[in-house]
C-alpha cells in the first residue's frame, strides 16, 4: 500500500502543530549523507555514472554515521532491495572534466531545470556550460520528488550545495597532494583547481581519478556568497534550444516503436458506471484496432484511472473519431444531482454558520461583543481547472514479464509507480517511470490518473500505448479547484482599529477525492492563506465550513491562497474604502508594527521551521512598498474610471505584493499596468523567479476575469479554451516586477506570485468605480 | 483511405489518410514532426500552427485532402540551424516557461512578420493574439519579436 502522504501535495500534510517541535524553535536539518561512490559496484546502474571516474552519491533521510552500513547494502542490493538506501548519483565527473547532476524534480515552466546544475556549479567552480542534467526516473532513493508545493529549492538548496562543496574540497585535496602543498593555500574556480604561490592549476577532468580515491568531507564548507558567480543571476533556460526549434519532448512526443494510440470516453459524471456500450461503429472507423472497457472509478477515486472505453488506434485522429462512433449508456450515479448554482446556496450557507476552529487567538466573542462597529462580507469563488497546454497524456507499455515502463509528463512519478503498482497489481520495482518535460502542469500532473490509465490499456491490448486525452476531456475531467464561499467579520474600536476578525470558509477538501466522508476544509488547506492572516488584530478566529464534494478535488497552483487571499485582501480593501481611507496606508495598518508571528504550528508553516523562516511580518510590508512605489501610488495621475489597488500575500514561505492599476469603461476592465515585490529569500535564477512572477500576474488575470467552471446535473459544462477563456497577450499589461535581495533561506517561486493578483485587480477596480468586486471572476454591471 | 503527397520542410512526403484527418496528426503521428503541438483541437489555441503557402495556419483545422501542392513548413523546417531571427530572440530573452506552445507561437510570428516587418506594439498584440499561452510568457514573446522585427528590418 502507498503512503497516503506521497499523494499529497506538501504543503497539506502533516505538520506539527500545537506544541510541536517547530513551535519550540527547533531547526530540523535536512537529513541526507554524502558518500564516495565512485568505486562501487552499484554505480554501473546509474546513468550518468557511466563515464564518470569521480562521483558523488547522497543517501536521503540518513545520517553521515550510518553511511557505511548504507553502502554495504546497497553494494549488496540489486537495484531496488532496500531502495530507500541506494544513493542517488548527485554529482559525476568524467576525465574530460563534464559535469553530470541528476535532477529529480519535473520541469513545467518553473525552471528547475534551469537551477539545480546552478547550484552545483557555483559551489564546484565549474563553468555552467560545462555542468549537464539528467531527468531521474521515479524512484525511493531520490528521496520526495513530487513537484509541487514550491518546494524544489526550499527542499534541496543546501542538498545541491553539500554535494557541490563535498566535490570541490575533494578534487581540492587531490590536487594538493599531487603538488604537495597545502589544501588551504588551493582555490577552486573555472572548472580547475589552482595553487597560487607555485602558479599550477589542474582541470577538474584530470583531477577526478585521484579524488575518487579520497574519503567525503565530514562537513564541507560552503563557499560565502560573494564567491557566487551563477546563483542570483540571470542563467539562460536549460531547454531553450530544445524549445525553440521543436525537439524538446514533452510526453505527447514520447514514441516507442509498436506503440499505438489510445483515447478514452469517460463517465461524464463521477462515481457513475458503464451500462452498456455498443462499438461496433467505432471498430469501423478506419484505423481502429481494438476498443476495450476501463473499469470507471468509484469514490473516493484517488489516482484511479477514470476509465470507461478505450478506443485503440493506429493514430490519435482515429481514436479520436473512434470515440465519437461509441454508443454508450451510462448510469450517472448519484452526482448526478451536483449543479453548481443551488450548491453556491449551499456554501454560502454553510459558511454563514459556524464552522469548526482552526485558529482561535484572544477571546473573539468578547472583542465582537465590545466592539464599537462591525462589517460582514461574503466572498464566492468559483471551481476552476488547470487547463494546462499539454493535455494529460501518458506513454505505457505492460511487457509480456509484467514489468511496466511508462513515459510521463508527471509531477509525481513516485505516486504514479505506486498507484500502477497498487491497480495493476505490480511489485513497484518492475515499474519504470521516465518524466518528460511537461507542458503545463500547475498541480494537475501530480496526479497519476492519466498514467494509470495508458497502463491499463496498454495490459488490455498487449502493446506500448499512448494515451491523449482530448482537451474537452481535461476541461471536463479535472481535478478542479474547490468552488468556495466564505463569510468574514470584523469588529473595529472606536478609532477605527481592528479588534476582532472571524474568518468562515466553505469548500470541498482536495482529501474528499482520498477519503470517504471528508466533509470540510482540512487544517492544512485552511493554513494556505486563512490562518496566515497577517494583519494585527489581537482576536482571530478561523473555521472550516462543511461542504461535501460531487467532482475530484485538487490541488491548483497555491491552493487555497487562491480564494482565501482574494476574501482576505478584498475584505481590507473594502474597509479601507467604507472610512475612506488610503488604501496603501490602510494596510500598513493592518500589518502593524513588524513583528514575527507565534503559534505557528497553528498558522501554517509550509513545513519551514520557525527559526529560519518565522512569519515576519516587515517582509510584507516591504514587499508592498516596493510595488507601491513602482507604481507611484499616491502620485501616478489617473484619468476617469482609473485605480490602482494593492494585494499582499505570504505563501510558500515567500511574500509577494501587487499593485494593479485599472480602467474601467462600460463595465469592461482593462488592466492598464502591474507592479509586483517578491521576496523569497535566497534566489538562486533571478531570470525564472522573474518569469515566474510575470506568468503568476497573467495566471491571476486569467482566473480573476475568465475563470468559471460549473456543473449541471453533475456534468461539467465547460469544454475547451472557447468557453474557458485564458487571457491573451491583448489582454496583458505591461508587468513591472522587482525582487528583494536577500540572504534568507529560500522561498517558493513557482506558486506566491499568484494569490495576491485577484484581489489587488478587485481592490483597483473598487477604487476605480466605488464598486467593491465579492465574487469571480469580475462581472461588473 | 486516400494517398497524399504533401510537400513538407521542402520534401515530398506520401502518406495513406482518411480525407478528413487533420494536416496536425499527420504531421505528429504519421511523419513524426512533433514540433507541432496539439493543444485544443478546434483551431482556438494555435499550438498546431504550421505555415502553408508562408501563411500561418492552424493544422488542426486543416484536412491533408486540403493540403493539395502547398508547401507545409513546419518548426522543424523553420531554420536549418536555429537562426531564425524570432528563434534567437526567443532563447535569448528566455521566452518559454513550459516551452509547449512556443513552437506554435514562433510559427504564428513568423507567418505575419514577414510582411509586417516593422510591426507597431498594438499589430504585435492583434496578430500574435490567436495563440494562447497558459504559463504567462506574453510580455516576452511580444519583446523578442519586437527585436526580431528590428533585425528583419536591416
Amino acid at each position: 500500500m502507498m503512503n497516503p502522504d506521497l499523494l499529497l501535495p506538501g504543503v497539506l500534510r502533516s505538520e506539527p502543530s500545537g506544541d510541536g517541535a517547530q513551535n519550540k524553535g527547533v531547526t530540523l536539518a535536512p537529513r541526507f549523507a554524502v558518500a564516495n561512490i565512485s568505486r562501487r559496484s552499484f554505480l554501473k546502474r546509474s546513468g550518468i555514472a557511466v563515464g564518470s571516474t569521480f562521483v558523488l552519491g547522497v543517501f536521503a533521510g540518513c545520517s553521515s554515521d550510518e553511511l557505511p552500513t548504507l553502502m554495504e547494502r546497497a553494494e549488496a542490493a540489486g537495484d531496488y532491495a532496500d531502495a530507500a538506501f541506494q544513493p542517488n548519483v548527485w554529482v559525476g565527473i568524467n576525465p574530460e572534466g563534464d559535469v553530470f547532476v541528476v535532477n529529480p524534480r519535473s520541469e513545467m515552466g518553473q525552471g528547475v531545470r534551469s537551477s539545480v546544475h546552478v547550484v552545483v556549479a557555483d559551489e564546484l567552480g565549474a563553468d555552467l556550460d560545462r555542468v549537464y542534467q539528467e531527468q531521474a526516473i521515479g524512484h525511493p532513493k531520490y528521496g520526495d520528488q513530487n513537484t509541487d508545493g514550491s518546494t524544489s529549492m526550499r527542499n534541496l538548496f543546501d542538498q545541491w550545495r553539500t554535494a557541490g562543496a563535498s566535490a570541490r574540497e575533494m578534487l581540492i585535496a587531490a590536487a594538493a597532494s599531487e603538488w604537495d602543498v597545502p589544501a588551504s593555500e588551493c582555490t577552486a574556480h573555472d572548472h580547475a583547481v589552482h595553487h597560487a604561490g607555485s602558479g599550477q592549476s589542474a582541470g577538474f577532468g584530470a583531477l577526478a581519478p585521484a579524488a575518487a580515491q579520497l574519503e567525503v568531507p565530514e562537513s564541507p564548507a560552503f563557499r560565502p556568497r560573494s564567491e557566487w558567480k551563477y546563483i542570483g543571476t540571470e542563467i539562460s533556460g536549460y531547454d531553450n534550444r530544445d524549445i525553440v526549434t521543436g525537439t524538446a519532448e514533452f510526453g505527447l512526443d514520447v514514441k516507442v516503436p509498436g506503440m499505438l494510440y489510445a483515447s478514452v470516453e469517460h463517465c461524464p459524471t463521477i462515481g457513475g458506471r458503464l451500462v452498456s456500450v455498443n462499438d461496433e461503429a467505432a471498430r469501423a472507423v478506419p484505423g481502429v484496432l481494438d476498443v476495450v472497457e476501463i473499469p470507471v472509478a468509484q469514490v473516493p477515486v484517488g489516482f484511479a484511472a477514470l476509465g470507461g472505453v478505450a478506443v485503440v488506434a493506429e493514430h490519435t485522429w482515429a481514436a479520436f473519431k473512434g470515440r465519437e462512433a461509441l454508443e454508450i449508456e451510462w448510469d450517472l450515479g448519484p452526482n448526478v444531482s451536483y449543479n453548481s448554482e443551488s450548491y453556491r446556496t449551499e456554501l454560502e450557507a454553510s459558511a454563514s454558520a459556524p464552522g469548526q476552529s482552526v485558529l482561535d487567538e484572544g477571546d473573539v466573542d468578547a472583542a465582537f461583543a465590545s466592539a464599537a462597529r462591525t462589517e460582514k462580507r461574503a466572498y464566492y469563488v468559483p471551481m476552476l481547472a488547470h487547463a494546462p497546454m499539454e493535455v494529460p497524456n501518458a506513454t505505457a507499455w505492460v511487457k509480456d514479464d509484467g514489468s511496466v515502463e511508462c513515459w510521463v509528463p508527471t509531477q509525481n512519478p513516485q505516486a504514479v509507480q505506486a498507484t500502477i503498482s497498487q491497480i495493476l497489481e505490480v511489485d513497484p520495482t518492475l515499474v519504470t517511470v521516465h518524466v518528460t518535460l511537461l507542458g503545463g502542469g500547475f498541480g494537475r500532473k501530480s496526479k497519476a490518473d492519466y498514467a494509470v490509465e495508458a497502463a491499463l490499456i496498454s495490459r488490455a491490448v498487449g502493446a506500448p500505448v499512448k494515451l491523449t486525452w482530448k482537451r474537452e476531456d481535461c476541461t471536463k475531467f479535472d481535478y478542479f479547484h474547490a468552488p468556495a464561499a466564505q463569510v468574514i467579520e470584523a469588529g473595529f474600536d472606536a478609532s477605527g482599529k481592528a479588534v476582532a476578525w472571524r474568518h468562515r470558509s466553505a469548500f470541498p477538501s482536495i482529501s474528499s477525492t482520498f477519503a470517504p466522508g471528508v466533509d470540510r476544509p482540512s487544517r492544512g488547506e485552511m493554513g494556505l492563506g486563512a490562518t496566515t492572516v497577517a494583519w494585527d488584530i489581537p482576536n482571530i478566529r478561523v473555521e472550516a465550513c462543511q461542504a461535501n464534494a460531487h467532482v475530484r478535488i485538487g490541488w491548483l497552483r497555491s491552493v487555497c491562497n487562491i480564494q482565501h487571499s482574494f476574501a482576505v485582501n478584498a475584505f481590507a480593501g473594502e474597509m479601507a474604502h467604507a472610512e475612506g481611507r488610503d488604501q496603501l496606508e490602510y494596510f500598513m495598518d493592518l500589518l502593524g508594527p513588524s513583528r514575527t508571528l507565534g503559534r505557528w504550528g497553528d498558522r501554517g508553516t509550509y513545513g519551514e521551521n520557525l527559526v529560519d523562516a518565522p512569519f515576519d511580518t516587515a517582509r510584507h510590508r516591504n514587499v508592498l512598498q516596493i510595488a507601491a512605489d513602482s507604481a507611484g501610488w499616491g502620485t501616478t495621475p489617473l484619468g476617469d474610471g482609473e485605480g490602482m489597488g494593492v494585494a499582499v500575500q505570504y505563501s510558500f514561505a515567500s511574500y509577494v505584493a501587487w499593485v494593479l492599476h485599472v480602467k474601467v469603461e462600460n463595465n469592461q476592465v482593462r488592466v492598464l499596468s502591474a507592479h509586483g515585490a517578491i521576496d523569497a529569500g535566497t534566489i538562486v535564477n533571478r531570470d525564472r523567479v522573474h518569469s515566474q512572477m510575470e506568468g503568476n500576474l497573467i495566471f491571476g488575470l486569467t482566473l480573476a476575469l475568465n475563470g468559471e467552471i460549473t456543473a449541471t446535473d453533475g456534468v461539467v459544462d465547460q469544454s475547451n479554451f472557447s468557453d474557458y477563456a485564458l487571457l491573451r497577450m491583448s489582454e496583458t499589461p505591461p508587468i513591472h516586477v522587482h525582487i528583494v535581495d536577500s540572504d534568507k533561506i529560500p522561498g517558493g517561486v513557482g506558486e506566491p506570485g499568484l494569490p495576491p493578483v485577484a484581489p489587488a485587480l478587485t481592490n483597483a477596480i473598487l477604487n476605480a468605480t466605488g464598486t467593491p468586486v465579492r465574487e469571480l471572476p469580475v462581472r461588473l454591471g | 483511405m486516400a494517398s497524399y503527397s504533401i510537400s513538407v520542410n521542402g520534401s515530398t512526403r506520401t502518406v495513406e489518410a482518411e480525407p478528413d484527418m487533420p494536416l496536425l496528426w499527420v504531421l505528429r503521428d504519421v511523419l513524426g514532426y512533433t514540433g507541432t503541438k496539439y493543444g485544443c483541437g478546434i483551431g482556438v489555441c494555435r499550438s498546431c500552427t504550421v505555415l502553408v503557402n508562408g501563411s500561418a495556419m492552424p493544422s488542426c483545422q486543416m484536412a491533408v485532402s486540403s493540403v493539395g501542392d502547398q508547401d507545409v513548413i513546419t518548426i522543424e523546417g523553420l531554420s536549418e540551424a536555429a537562426d531564425h531571427p524570432l528563434q534567437v530572440y526567443w532563447a535569448e530573452l528566455n521566452v518559454p516557461q513550459c516551452g509547449f506552445c512556443q513552437t506554435g507561437q514562433i510559427m504564428t510570428a513568423a507567418g505575419w512578420l514577414k510582411d509586417n516587418p516593422n510591426p507597431t506594439d498594438s499589430e504585435i498584440d492583434d496578430l500574435q493574439s490567436p495563440n494562447l499561452c497558459r504559463c504567462g510568457t506574453y510580455p516576452r514573446i511580444k519583446e523578442a519579436i519586437r527585436r526580431a522585427s528590428n533585425h528583419m528590418e536591416g
